[in-house]
């Protein structure tokens, strides 16, 4: 077990210098392939038609006429052994892990990231409970009750829930609940959990339903149709034979076998969205990881894009780690080798 | 007088024809506005009534003004910074030399002097520009301000590597040949481009005469900045404040909050109330979402100033209620499009001319909301522009729907009587300038002029695409959609950069006209030397005339926004400088 | 769907009446089982064979319960030991499942969970039944594997069932239905899935078991061959129903029915190769929907033209053919014998 887990950390770590290297290729490589120029990408980082001479301080501020080669290197350097930059009248150090500073705002991006990871965190980690619990439940029920009014209405919902956008549920869910029943505080009223845990909470709600309704939905259905299979196992048919409450064959048998694959597939998902909700943040104005790439893409930010994608790399990679040594876990059939 | 357009705004497009004459240059202060004698409920306020007077006027003080953006800015700092709103929004920490009068209409472009004395004395030559600063300024910590301060923050502003976002219109008119900055220079006598014979006089020196100087001090770069607290580009986070409020904290791209400056002396300042106790301001906000907090009033602006989005603008122009607590003011820009004189065949003005008589106006101004989006334009200065002059050389239909059989004269006239084959470029990541495109394709189709539309990424449209003429001729780009709003609002500001042939640039070219005619650069020229208002502006009406009249510039709409205005929003009025509300004035009710 | 029978008690141990479990479905009723009667004692063995969808496997788990709360329309009588089971509570017979009856079934990899160890799934049965601590219920379940016959059963009893193989997984399985005692057993297929040799481990086990348990042992089988040596009774269905039932020796020297000879041509045996078969049963088993008019053998039959007609027209009647030897066939007994001895058996044995 243990020989796996290092290898496997290696594995993530080459994995994650090549996402580096291709996301830097990306964003850096590719334009230059197409023609762009130092000047050309410095002028996205300067004012409204600004002087030859501001951007050509820019391209030399932001070291874009550095070869790509020298650049990725601080760029990989900053990240193990920090960097200095300047702001002005001194230069300031940017520790290890230095991830840069982002061209459109020149905040460090490694303080940001950690920054904006509590909200990520609140906002993933909440979902991420409601929909286990709904949509398991709701596949059990459903699949239990097959073909009953209860199952189609269940199912009904959970395709509403698989089809419909966050946008659209997210700003639906806020105009009927924050802003004409008032229950919920609107947008843009995250609070930290250490600054005000009620607050926190409440400002919460809304976004965790509207982003757990899509989740519960699809867990719901492949709860549903992984129960249905399960519940046509041989070993159903034992658990039955042995006399065993049909309670205590649902829950101790079928529910355990439909779940291993479950499990998988929600340590991926979580590992996924603590990247961040791209959508979900963005509808709610969070701050958090998906909101600041999303605007980093937008806005061409370079260095946050960059950070940003290892960062989520990185929770998939460990998402990916921890599923499998939890399956291990939990199937006694897979073995880490 | 054929274009649509309200009468308000017809009544305020001929006072500023008569340009800035009636400019006493002392303060418009609250009371004196036009309009703010009507102590009207808000409840009894109309749509467009912020446009021509103050909206729910009162003084009552407290309470927190809430803004919501949904971008963050290229910086809070008043010396880094080039968005159009905070150059409004800067004036509640960071006073200017000079500023506008705070009043709807025409009035409020008229500029009044803020830290200064007086507007600014021009030398004999035009050359030297001397303003004198009010004794007793001080900043938030209590500490006065000096003349040198003003000279360091444009030193700081314009010459160095780092601060890059702002406009660097003193380091293109200062003479200041060598000086590379307070950065890299700590020496401030180095920089010759400024003079500070006191403590309170400030003396500029330019290259060339420029008769509109005071506008450039109006912008917030001249906003003092004491050289022991810069910190480069983290002074934004920590502004030493000189208006009625300072910074308490600033997340950057999260949350700035302001609070009151005890030092801010209400006698020194005209403009400026200080009614709220707090302002906060939430960046990064989803756009749609601000819309529906601005609706329920949990919010009391929207600190971008460029309007609702399309989701709220149908909700509100379905409810006349709603409608009511909404203005529609002129943003700074014209949308239009511009004719390459470079590219065959509209080396033809005959050709230029039946564009202009073919394009069905009405159509291109659907994609920006139709008339709430914008009125239909026939000029390159903006009704707001101060200088602007209205006239109509290209009719196009009495319903501004086309004139075929005047673009097919002009079609014969330029040899091409069944038409051409052209291409329209666009900045293919913007919808609505692509909806214009295809509305124009449409209208040119109609008198068998064939386009064809090329899109371009935004990002490098200037660098790379319309903004560089051998791109430009090689790919034969007849018509290049763009826009333009000035960082003044005189003629001048308007006019320079796309009108000017000797601005006419290898790369980042806003002439894509590429017009260089000998006489609009004689008239732009003798415009800036020329000290008097009126006549100045007079000039700048004869340049627009002179472009219109080469038919190269086509324009579609000028801009307007709507503007929503919550009921608890307090002294709400737009401010014609900026086109938005007046961010120094707004109170709320409590 | 059942009404509670007014006949009396029967003396024997178990004993079906005209059991019938049918299913609806969208192409129409399956009748899986149709009209069913047997009886059973204790100590003894019956052997229930057919082709795959002949209803033995419905039939199985119909006597253990495991259709009530489903879809399948249940009638008939099902009696164990003085007591109706069809009519009898979904709850109640849970009770007596593990207990009184019991089940080995076909794919034993398949049929014991694979995230539980063999130990916990034979404690989980007795632990249903009795209430004992884990550690006692433990262990009787290494006691219980000891008795098939594991080797190690302390240590093997923490062991998953894909870490065992088939024949040591069809032995857990074996301890895991018994570990209750039940007194009746109902092996479904218990060898199908293993190589030859071990089969005959496996039967020899459960033989020993019963004798040991005296319970009594339903072998459920698509392969005569096994229950050869085995059964007391044989009973042969086809499609839902029996076509022939008697003591082994009638079965497997006397037999009467067509399909019993072709299922006792299709028999390998170890003196034979096993792809040979001397006397092929034509054709597929009958839809359980559109059952053939007739004899539902009939399409299959190569004599149904020795019947008058009737084959095609006429269900026949489950007759007795000799002391308690019943079979279901429109020939007269003597021309069914008459082939049997002179064109079946000297084929079977020639070769």
């Amino acid at each position: 077990m243990v020989a796996f887990i290092v290898r496997r950390v290696i594995a993530a770590v080459l994995m994650l210098v090549i996402v580096s290297v291709a996301t830097f290729a990306i964003f850096f490589l590719i334009p230059r392939a197409l023609g762009q120029t130092p000047e050309g990408m410095a002028s996205r980082y300067v004012g409204r038609d600004a002087t030859p001479e501001a951007i050509q301080g820019a391209v030399k501020r932001l070291h874009l006429d550095e070869p790509l080669i020298v650049q990725y290197g601080r760029f990989a350097k900053g990240i193990v052994a920090g960097q200095e930059y300047s702001i002005g009248p001194r230069m300031v150090e940017c520790p290890a892990p230095c991830f840069g500073y982002s061209f459109n705002n020149n905040q460090p991006v490694w303080p940001t990231l950690m920054d904006r990871l509590p909200a990520t965190l609140s906002l993933a980690i909440g979902a991420a409970i409601i929909w286990l619990v709904a949509g398991v439940s709701i596949g059990v029920i459903s699949a239990l009750r097959r073909g009953t009014l209860t199952d189609r209405l269940a199912m009904t919902v959970a395709l509403a829930g698989v089809s419909l956008p966050i946008y659209f549920t997210g700003l639906v869910s806020l105009a009927l609940f924050a802003y004409t029943l008032g229950i919920f505080p609107g947008g843009g009223s995250y609070t930290p959990f250490t600054e005000d845990p009620v607050m926190w909470f409440q400002a919460l709600v809304l976004p965790w339903i509207t982003l757990a309704f899509l989740y519960a939905a699809l867990y719901a259905r492949l709860t549903r149709a992984g129960m249905l299979e399960t519940m046509g196992e041989d070993y159903i048919r034992t658990a039955r034979a042995k006399g065993l409450k049909e309670r205590t064959v649902v829950t101790k048998h079928a529910l355990r076998a439909t779940l291993t694959p479950i499990l998988t597939i929600f340590g991926l998902d979580v590992g996924l969205l603590l990247g961040g909700a791209v959508l979900t943040e963005s509808t709610f104005s969070i701050p958090g990881i998906g909101k600041l790439v999303i605007d980093a893409i937008r806005g061409n930010d370079l260095p946050v894009v960059l950070g940003v994608t290892l960062f989520a790399a990185f929770f998939i990679v460990l998402a990916n780690l921890i599923v499998d040594v939890l399956y291990a876990v939990v199937d006694p059939r897979v073995r880490l080798s | 007088m054929r274009k649509t357009k309200a009468l308000a705004l017809a009544a305020l497009g001929t006072a500023l024809t008569m340009g800035l004459a009636a400019c006493g240059g002392t303060a418009g202060g609250g009371n004196n506005n036009t309009g703010t004698g009507n102590t009207g409920a808000a409840s009894t306020a109309k749509h467009n009534d912020g446009y021509t007077k103050v909206v729910n006027p009162s003084d009552a003080k407290g309470g927190t003004l809430k803004f919501a953006y949904s971008d963050e800015p290229d910086s809070m700092d008043p010396g880094n910074t080039y968005y159009a709103w905070n150059w409004n929004f800067s004036r509640l920490y960071a006073r200017p030399l000079l500023t506008y009068t705070a009043a709807p209409g025409e009035e409020g472009l008229k500029l009044v002097p803020d830290l200064a004395e007086g507007l600014g004395e021009a030398s004999e030559d035009g050359k030297t520009w001397t303003y004198k600063l009010k004794k007793g300024i001080k900043y938030d910590d209590g500490t006065e301000v000096k003349a040198a301060d003003v000279k360091y923050a444009i030193a700081r502003s314009n010459f160095s590597a780092e601060l890059t976002d702002g406009p660097k219109y003193f380091a293109e008119y200062l003479d200041a040949e060598g000086y590379e900055g307070p950065y890299k220079d700590k020496n401030l006598d180095n920089f010759k481009g400024i003079e500070t014979p006191d403590d309170y006089t400030i003396v500029f020196k330019l290259k060339a005469p420029f008769s509109e100087f005071d506008f450039l001090v109006a912008n917030p770069q001249s906003a003092p900045v004491p050289q022991a607290k810069d910190t480069g580009l983290e002074y934004e986070k920590a502004v030493a404040s000189t208006g009625p409020y300072k910074m308490e904290s600033y997340e950057v791209g999260k949350q700035l909050n302001l609070v009151k400056n005890e030092n801010w002396d209400p006698a020194t300042d005209t403009t400026r109330k200080q009614l709220p106790d707090r302002i906060e301001v939430q960046f990064k906000q989803n756009a749609e979402d601000i819309d529906q907090r601005l609706l329920a009033g949990q919010i009391h602006a929207d600190l971008g100033g460029t309007g609702v989005q399309p989701a709220a603008r149908a909700k509100i122009v379905a409810d006349p209620k709603l409608k009511d607590s909404t203005d529609n003011p002129y943003t700074p820009f014209n949308r239009y499009a511009m004719m390459s004189t470079k590219v065959a065949p509209f080396d033809n003005i005959d050709c230029r001319k039946a564009v202009q008589y073919a394009t069905d106006q009405v159509a291109t101004q659907a994609p920006w909301g139709g008339p709430l989006g914008g009125d239909i334009g026939s000029t390159l200065m903006t009704p707001t522009t101060v200088g602007y002059q209205q006239f109509d050389l290209y009719p196009n239909g009495a319903d501004n729907k086309g004139d075929a059989a005047k673009a097919k004269e002009s079609l014969a006239a330029c040899g091409q009587p069944n038409g051409f084959e052209t291409n329209i470029a666009v900045r293919g990541d913007r919808p609505k300038e692509v909806q214009v495109a295809e509305a124009l394709q449409a209208s040119l189709d109609k008198v068998g002029i064939k386009a064809t539309i090329k899109k371009y990424p935004s990002g490098d449209w200037s660098a790379q695409y319309a903004g560089k003429p051998d791109f430009v001729h090689q790919n034969k780009l007849g018509i290049m959609i763009a826009g333009w709003g000035a960082d003044w609002p005189s003629g001048f500001g308007f006019l320079s950069q796309i009108v000017d042939g000797r601005f006419i640039k290898d790369s980042g070219n806003y002439n894509m006209m590429e017009l260089n005619d000998p006489a609009v650069n004689d008239l732009l020229d003798k415009g800036i030397q020329t000290t008097d208002a009126a006549e100045r502006n007079k000039i700048w009406g004869e340049v627009d005339k002179k472009v219109m009249e080469s038919a190269a510039f086509l324009p579609f709409v000028y801009e307007k926004t709507l503007l929503f205005r919550p009921s608890t929003l307090t002294n709400v009025y737009v401010h014609p400088a900026y086109g938005m509300y007046d961010y120094t004035w707004l109170g709320v009710q409590q | 769907m059942t009404t509670p029978s007014a006949s009396p008690a029967p003396g024997s141990f178990l004993e079906l009446r005209d059991l019938r479990i049918h299913f609806p479905t969208e192409d129409g009723l399956v009748k899986s089982v149709d009209g069913l009667s047997f009886k059973l004692e204790r100590g003894k063995t019956l052997g229930i064979v057919g082709e795959s969808g002949s209803g033995k496997s419905v039939t199985s788990l119909g006597i253990l319960g495991l259709h009530k709360g489903g879809r399948a329309k249940i009638s008939g009588e099902i009696w164990l030991d003085g007591e109706e089971l069809v009519g009898a509570s979904q709850d109640h017979v849970r009770t007596l499942r593990g207990k009184k009856m019991a089940m080995i079934f076909q794919d034993p990899l398949s049929s014991m969970h694979p995230f539980y160890t063999v130990g916990q799934q034979i404690v989980e049965a007795y632990r249903i039944h009795h209430k004992v601590s884990k550690a006692v219920a433990r262990k009787h379940a290494i006691d219980m594997l000891g008795r098939v016959g594991i080797p190690q059963p302390d240590k093997r009893v923490d062991s998953f069932p894909h870490e065992f193989s088939g024949g040591m997984r069809q032995r857990a399985m074996i301890a895991m239905a018994l570990s209750c005692d039940p007194e009746l057993l109902i092996a479904d297929e218990p060898t199908t899935a293993l190589d030859v040799t071990v089969q005959a481990q496996i039967l020899d086990l459960m033989l020993d078991l019963q004798r040991e348990f005296n319970s009594a042992l339903i072998i459920i089988t698509h392969d005569l061959g096994v229950v050869a040596e085995l059964s007391d009774d044989i009973l042969v269905m086809y499609g839902g129903k029996c076509i022939e039932y008697g003591a082994a020796e009638d079965i497997f020297y006397r037999p009467e029915h067509p399909y019993t000879w072709g299922l006792l041509g299709s028999m390998p045996r170890l003196d034979r190769e096993p792809t040979e078969r001397l006397l092929p049963i034509k054709g597929t088993p009958p839809s359980l929907i559109n059952v053939p008019s007739g004899c539902a053998f009939n399409p299959r039959c190569p004599y149904r033209e020795r019947t008058g007609g009737k084959a095609t027209t006429e269900v026949p009647q489950l007759v007795e053919s000799d002391g308690g030897h019943l079979v279901r066939c429109h020939m007269p007994r003597e021309e069914r014998r008459a082939i049997w001895e002179n064109e079946i058996k000297p084929m079977m044995e020639g070769v």
